[in-house]
């Protein structure tokens, strides 16, 4: 755990006068998964776009696989794996012609794609949907599928933005086993979630409010810090200061 | 009823927020109204001819300049010899050649004849024939000046013409009532085929059916907002006409909006149908765009004439609505006729608009089930 | 480079899996082609004249049988009372009235002028005004024959006449379908291809599919290359049939090279597919895409000059004309069809396109946002 993957210093983005991310930092590192909780306006996706080349920053320094997020957006897209809950995957395409598909824009060889689908397809018991259309799958299939395809290529990290959202508690659980299957692998996983009990399995939480990030730590780390039971007591008090 | 106005006030807030669908759903017909008016006409002007003057003396000088000043030519090169046509034409710098043969002049005073040869480009045949018609007459003229007295005192019979509905020959005529017809189609097809399927597509149809709302309700909503729309469209489009190509309506205008409003509600009965068969936004924009544009814009009597096609096309283009409206709309607004002249087509647009409602709603029922 | 090869597969996978659009884009062009070609003309197959005739006599009948006579004129109606002759051109009865006055035959063996009045309808003033011409010609030809009759006993003194003969070159018959086919077949491959490659660009939009591209390392220009491709293969199938089928339906002639036609058509397909893409960054709905395509396309068409001569326009929208690709390629497919054009003849129109093709697929790639 000393392999910086992501460096981030003063990251500020604004859209006109509103500022969507007040200077965060941060760093992660190598094989970690790293969660970041928040309710929703809170920035998360916002930073998430920026660490994954979707956006630019405002200001700040900001260095996701060795490239800097200003200058060499390709660069870092070509070291990442990104997933998130509005989309999946090609609808009109079936399980294995979008594996195919993004396996050929990463520049893997077609064999070794065969291998990889056949090996994904296996593993998530999956076999006898390889040529279903994906909008003929369930939902919590779609992203359990849609999360193998993003680390298809064997990135250095995968970004998940609430990648679990309107799923069943056990395709939940599912999802998170393939989380840690993943960074076992020594894949950095990068996670926002509003779901508390989340937090919970993630290696170190960040806890953002109105743009800032307010703590940082192990969820035991969090807990022991606020004296509270679980990531949700901790929550409620940085969210809700006046309150408790 | 209260339910239904709610549900169309939100459909009219959908369409109103869209800024750039409102200024183009205004933008079309104007520009398409301008564009008829004032840029394109099938009249012949300042087409380019060459000559190849084999004679080149004071008769063909007179001539060619007569045929340049008329106002339908320009000249263009002059050719040298027979192998510079080919090219000339070819290049598709000019429209026409005209030969005069070797010795022009002198053959016309001793033989009493001489021969004027045109070589038109055949590959746009409505220009060649109007080039060659309006060189032959122009030569006319020029001979019966050569006779010396004037071309009416040789003729005992004179005829005179009266041009009727269009006394001044402008093609606004013929436009206007196509353009109106063919705005009215494409839009409400296209917009109501459109806002349906996409109420299918994002799934938030469901939403509407689970709704207290009946399906008939849905589908006024839907509706209700664009056949204002198009009424505006329409209106807009006369006092374009009244104002700027100075065409009144010169029968009832009463009676011309509600033959509007008729063929209105057949084109978003139309885009209702369209959409009960198209599963995806893009089948729904590619039969009403693509399957419907040229045939209405060829088939409806807009440009090119009904009467002018092959026998076999009055039968396919019956089952065109746009030709029943051109004939309504041409009586009403420029012949000035009344209801009487008009009713058989009126009829036949009403039938249109019950069959589709018709087969949309089996359609629509099948769906629910 | 096999990024691309990719990307373009799966749009045809896509293309093809939606059934009926499938089959349409190969369907709708060849249909439509072969019902609107033939009935597009402006040539009049016929007048319905209505005759008046209130002098009945052997001079006013020897003018009727001579417009019977005539393939021109069809004599539908005749009649005595002017006001059913009026109402037959207001119900579209008729479109032309000849009144023959009484006392038409008496003034012509008196040998003094007398008149003859025609009526048309002339909401179509092109129709209107040939028909006149071709009475007035029928007219004349009746002048001439009297003044003949008259003069054939006298000695003929001869008046100096020019004469006009004519020819049409590359379409001796003026046959309208070899004009119009390849109009008609140009303006729906450049509809099918511009609808579905802008609409194609736009639902990934709507439905957030192109997210998941713009994190990938795609590149912009790969990105917009894999979205013209397929509908420029698809267009260059469809020309392809378009001309087969022309060629056995309507047996338009193919003077010219079949290669330079195929190289002009694929410079102007990916002109227009760039400008669609380009229309498609613009929007963020199918709706609007559709909007602002149906506008400039349905500018383009109408100011095409196939349907209208573009000289006739004026000079400010001849310049602005210079702005359409499609006059453009109006202008290479019938010159090299009919009149075997080279590269030489079409090369302004050639260097147009080309000039097109670089711009609007150009500001396409460079509109295209691989960031939100």
């Amino acid at each position: 755990m000393n392999e910086k993957v992501i460096s981030v210093h003063n990251l500020v983005k604004k859209f006109g006068s509103f500022v969507a991310n007040d200077h965060l930092s941060f760093d992660v590192y190598k094989g970690e998964i790293f969660g970041f909780l928040g309710a929703n306006g809170a920035g998360k996706t916002t930073a998430i776009r920026i660490l994954s080349g979707l956006s630019r920053p405002t200001s700040g320094e900001v260095i996701v696989a060795g490239y800097d997020a200003h200058k060499q957006p390709e660069q870092i897209k070509k070291n990442i794996g990104y997933m998130c809950q509005k989309f999946s995957l090609y609808e009109d395409l079936t399980v294995k012609e979008n594996i195919m598909l993004y396996g050929g824009i990463y520049g893997m060889k077609k064999q070794l794609i065969r291998d990889r689908t056949k090996n994904l397809l296996e593993r998530l018991r999956f076999e006898e949907y390889g040529d279903r259309l994906i909008a003929s799958l369930p939902l919590g299939l779609k992203q359990k599928l849609a999360f193998s395809v993003a680390v298809l290529h064997e990135p250095k990290i995968v970004f998940l933005d609430e990648p679990t959202g309107g799923v069943d508690p056990i395709t939940r659980r599912q999802f998170w086993e393939m989380i840690y299957e993943t960074a076992a692998r020594g894949i950095t996983v990068f996670v926002t979630t509003h779901y508390m009990d989340e937090a919970e399995y993630c290696d170190r939480v960040s806890i953002m409010n109105e743009g800032k990030i307010e703590a940082l730590d192990t969820p035991a780390g969090l807990k022991q810090k606020y004296q509270a039971g679980s990531i949700e007591e901790v929550f409620i008090r940085i969210a809700r200061p006046g309150k408790n | 009823m209260k339910r239904l106005l709610v549900f169309v006030k939100k459909e009219f807030l959908h369409i109103f927020r869209d800024f750039r669908t409102m200024v183009i759903l205004f933008l079309i017909p104007g520009a398409l109204i301008l564009l008829f008016g004032f840029v394109v006409s099938t009249d012949l002007k300042n087409a380019t001819v060459s000559f190849l003057d084999l004679s080149k003396d004071e008769m063909t000088q007179k001539l060619s300049d007569k045929i340049c000043s008329s106002g339908f030519f320009k000249r263009g090169e002059n050719l040298k010899s027979f192998q510079d046509i080919d090219p000339a034409l070819r290049g598709n710098k000019i429209k026409a050649v005209i030969i005069f043969e070797k010795d022009f002049s002198a053959k016309l005073i001793s033989e009493g004849k001489a021969t004027v040869n045109i070589i038109t480009d055949g590959s746009e045949p409505n220009m060649a024939t109007m080039a060659t018609n309006y060189i032959s007459a122009i030569v006319a003229d020029f001979n019966s000046e050569l006779a010396g007295g004037g071309k009416a005192a040789a003729l005992r019979v004179q005829p005179e013409v009266r041009m009727f509905y269009n006394p001044s020959l402008k093609s606004q005529h013929m436009f206007v009532p196509g353009v109106i017809t063919l705005i009215m189609i494409l839009i409400c097809a296209l917009m109501t085929s459109i806002t349906i399927t996409r109420e299918k597509e994002f799934g938030t149809m469901e939403a509407l059916l689970v709704s207290p709302l009946k399906p008939i309700q849905i589908i006024l909503g839907k509706i209700v907002p664009y056949f204002i729309l198009s009424l505006v469209d329409v209106i807009i489009i006369l006092l374009l006409s009244r104002y700027v190509f100075d065409l009144p309506v010169k029968g009832s205008v009463v009676l011309l909006l509600a033959e509007a409003m008729l063929y209105i509600l057949m084109s978003l009965s139309l885009g209702i149908l369209i959409s009960t068969v198209s599963k995806t936004m893009q089948q729904a924009i590619f039969i009403s765009l693509v399957g419907m544009m040229l045939p209405t814009v060829l088939l409806s009597g807009f440009i090119y004439p009904i009467e002018n096609m092959p026998k076999a096309y009055d039968w396919v283009s019956a089952i065109m609505p746009p030709r029943y409206f051109i004939i309504i709309i041409k009586n009403v607004m420029i012949k000035g006729t009344g209801f009487l002249y008009v009713w058989k087509e009126t009829l036949i647009l009403t039938l249109f608009t019950l069959g589709a409602i018709g087969l949309s709603m089996r359609k629509f029922n099948i769906r629910l089930q | 480079m096999r990024t691309i090869l990719y990307l373009i597969r799966k749009e045809f996978i896509q293309i093809f899996r939606d059934k009926f659009l499938g089959r349409a884009i190969f369907a709708i062009p060849i249909v439509q082609m072969l019902i609107l070609v033939p009935a597009v003309t402006f040539e009049i197959k016929e007048v319905n004249l209505c005759v008046v005739d209130k002098d009945l006599s052997t001079e006013s009948r020897e003018l009727v049988s001579k417009l019977v006579g005539s393939t021109f004129f069809k004599v539908r109606h005749a009649t005595f009372s002017e006001r059913e002759a009026n109402d037959l051109l207001h119900r579209n009865k008729c479109d032309l009235i000849l009144q023959i006055p009484a006392g038409f035959g008496k003034d012509i063996g008196k040998g003094t002028p007398t008149k003859l009045m025609a009526s048309a309808n002339a909401i179509n003033a092109m129709n209107a005004q040939l028909s006149w011409a071709y009475l007035n010609g029928v007219i004349i030809d009746y002048n001439m024959n009297l003044l003949a009759r008259e003069i054939g006993s006298r000695t003929f003194t001869a008046i100096p006449q020019i004469e006009v003969t004519n020819r049409y070159w590359y379409n001796e018959m003026l046959n309208y379908n070899f004009y119009m086919q390849p109009g008609i077949l140009g303006i729906l491959v450049l509809a099918i291809g511009f609808i579905l490659a802008g609409l194609n660009l736009v639902k990934e939009k709507e439905i957030g599919t192109i997210e998941q591209m713009n994190v990938t390392p795609v590149k912009k220009y790969q990105f917009i290359l894999s979205k013209i491709i397929p509908f420029l293969i698809i267009g260059l199938i469809d020309l392809a049939l378009g001309i087969i089928i022309g060629k056995l339906v309507f047996n338009v002639p193919f003077v010219g090279s079949m290669g330079l036609l195929f190289l002009c058509s694929t410079v102007f397909l990916i002109a227009v597919l760039g400008l669609a893409l380009l229309i498609s960054t613009f929007s963020g709905t199918q709706q609007q895409f559709m909007f602002t395509g149906f506008f400039f396309m349905i500018i383009f068409i109408l100011m095409s000059g196939i349907f209208t001569p573009l000289e006739s326009m004026p000079d400010w929208a001849q310049k602005i004309d210079l702005l359409n690709p499609v006059v453009y390629i109006m202008r290479i497919n019938r010159m090299v069809m009919l009149k075997g054009s080279t590269l030489y003849d079409i090369r302004t129109e050639f260097l147009a396109l080309v000039l097109f093709a670089i711009a609007t697929t150009t500001l396409a790639v460079n509109r295209y946002r691989k960031t939100a």
